[in-house]
């Protein structure tokens, strides 16, 4: 192995581990990287993950992605993918086209809603994920323009929202990693901002502050995120056979 | 014994402009499309479209038909963004937009069917659907936890599409692929009179469990109105196992979509017509597309 791994072999892993300590849960990644995650997290550390293939059924074995010999655990239509998400059963990974201090996500539209420069998805299931079960974010492309001071259509309900809704929902909110193309981080401080947690390798503190449109909180000691282990690169292999996650990862 | 078996213009002729409108599927997937495309010849207008959109929701957005639009999102699935939805809400055309979660939806339709005013969820609190639609409103749990949640209202359907892969003539419909999505919702949320169900086979009832286990029964006589015989009536979304999606004429549809000339030029030669107009346009295209491969080859 090379002293410098591959970065989207890192994100991979990076996203992998978001699911550690889960459990017996249903893993649900939105997009090949989130997938991927999912997938080799399941394959390595986190064996009793439940793994949808993106349609309605649960998989068992190491399907690759886009792979159709599937081995059927279970049948996960959309009604039950709704229920699991009310019973909390669930982590999700989405993506998110902007993202603010306190973890409120956009995926539904850039401008004004009543009017978008651009009309993107709309809210889809995020408003009900970020409320009832643990959500994840992978972001390919960190940049101000994505890691911003307020998001123009709340799609993904951050801390401070739900600190505001308070009860149930301000003491289960439960949103874990941003994994971005320079580092990963989490909300794990006082107040829920989001702090940064590891740098890829070559990436330096600037590039993610000066890529960062509010103010991250930076730990006394930054660790580099760490590239896979002979196990999990064999395990990529295996899920990710023609490396669609090289496509995944802006340069 | 009502046989139901009408044809997709006779369902439209059932319908009136302002009228609610849900539609089944989900996204690109097992959708309606001979009920929508055949709504779209029709003179109908200003409708409110309930729908987990796709290329139903775009097109009848780009016919101008939409008036009020309930929806969590409007997506192809494999090409994420619906083109028509997207020119349609960045030109302000669709006037009442309602942007809802994706389970807030689930839970409109199915307090319609129970007939009750509401049902209590978290999704949407906190979140910008809180924002977008004042009139949404919470209610604290009358027990002791006194939670605020939110209050979906009812969604109401004065009209229900959806299709399905076999139906008997009296109503009795089957899905054989791997999801129902909610199209039992639509049907439940529906007034008696305008609920229909295409389908790609209509087969004697005796035949039903021939295909399907009784799992796939889950939308029965009482549920539906009028059923349309529709052979590839979803095209081009999925409709399994009978086929997938039309993936490359999808693409065609999006590559159209993004110029007013060749949306024109598109819905000439797919739209103009009824809907054997528009199969036989497509099996056309199809070996246009494949001779056209051949001689590049």
């Amino acid at each position: 192995m090379s002293d410098t791994p591959v970065l989207a072999d890192v994100i991979a892993v990076a996203c992998a581990e978001a699911w550690r300590g889960d459990g017996e849960i249903f893993a649900s990644g939105m997009g090949v990287m989130q997938m991927l995650g999912a997938r080799l997290a399941r394959a390595t550390f986190e064996p009793d993950l439940l793994i949808s293939d993106g349609e309605a059924f649960f998989i068992a074995g190491d399907l690759p992605i886009g792979g159709t010999d599937k081995v059927v655990e279970g049948w996960i239509p959309f009604r039950s993918v709704f229920d699991t998400v009310a019973g909390g059963r669930r982590h999700v990974m989405m993506g998110a086209s902007q993202i603010d201090r306190y973890g409120n996500t956009n995926i539904a539209n850039i401008g004004p809603w009543a009017k978008p420069k651009s009309q993107l998805l709309g809210v889809r299931g995020g408003p009900g994920n970020t409320v009832n079960n643990a959500t994840s974010f992978f972001i390919p492309k960190h940049q101000t323009s994505v890691f911003v001071p307020v998001v123009d259509m709340v799609s993904g309900v951050g801390y401070d929202r739900a600190k505001k809704v308070g009860g149930f929902i301000a003491q289960r909110h439960d949103l874990r990693r941003v994994i971005t193309n320079l580092g990963v981080f989490d909300f794990n401080t006082a107040d829920h901002a989001m702090r940064l947690v590891t740098l890829h390798p070559g990436v330096s503190l600037d590039d993610v502050v000066s890529n960062t449109g509010f103010e991250l909180v930076i730990p006394a000691e930054v660790l580099i995120s760490r590239g896979p282990t002979a196990q999990e690169s064999a395990a990529m292999n295996i899920i990710d056979p023609k490396g669609l996650r090289l496509r995944e990862v802006a340069s | 014994m009502r046989n139901k078996l009408i044809s997709e213009t006779q369902a439209i002729a059932s319908l009136e402009s302002g009228m609610t409108l849900g539609i089944g599927g989900w996204g690109s997937r097992r959708k309606p499309m001979s009920l929508v495309r055949a709504l779209l010849r029709s003179d109908i207008s200003d409708l409110t479209v309930v729908s987990y959109g796709g290329p139903d929701v775009g097109l009848l957005c780009a016919a101008g038909k939409v008036k009020k639009l309930v929806y969590a999102f409007v997506s192809l699935d494999s090409i994420a963004l619906e083109p028509h939805f997207r020119i349609a809400r960045q030109s302000g055309t669709i006037p009442e937009p309602v942007e809802w979660d994706e389970g807030m939806l689930q839970w409109a339709l199915f307090a319609a069917s129970l007939r009750l005013p509401f049902l209590p969820t978290r999704a949407g609190l906190g979140s910008g659907v809180m924002d977008v639609n004042p009139t949404l409103k919470t209610i604290n749990s009358p027990y002791a936890d006194a939670e605020e949640l939110l209050a979906v209202p009812a969604l109401r359907l004065d009209a229900a599409f959806v299709h399905m892969n076999r139906a008997d003539s009296r109503g009795n419909a089957q899905y054989l692929g791997p999801d129902l999505y909610f199209d039992d919702l639509f049907l439940g949320a529906c007034e008696p009179g305008r609920r229909f169900v295409s389908a790609e086979k209509i087969i004697a009832a005796q035949d039903l469990l021939k295909e399907g286990t009784f799992h796939t029964l889950k939308i029965n006589r009482s549920m539906v109105d009028g059923v349309i015989h529709a052979p590839n009536g979803a095209h081009f979304t999925t409709c399994e196992p009978d086929y997938g999606r039309d993936e490359a004429f999808q693409k065609a549809y999006v590559d159209a979509a993004r110029d007013p000339e060749t949306w024109k030029a598109f819905s000439a030669r797919f739209l103009s017509g009824d809907e054997s107009f528009y199969q036989e346009q497509v099996v056309l295209w199809r070996a246009e597309v494949k001779a056209a491969q051949e001689a590049t080859k």
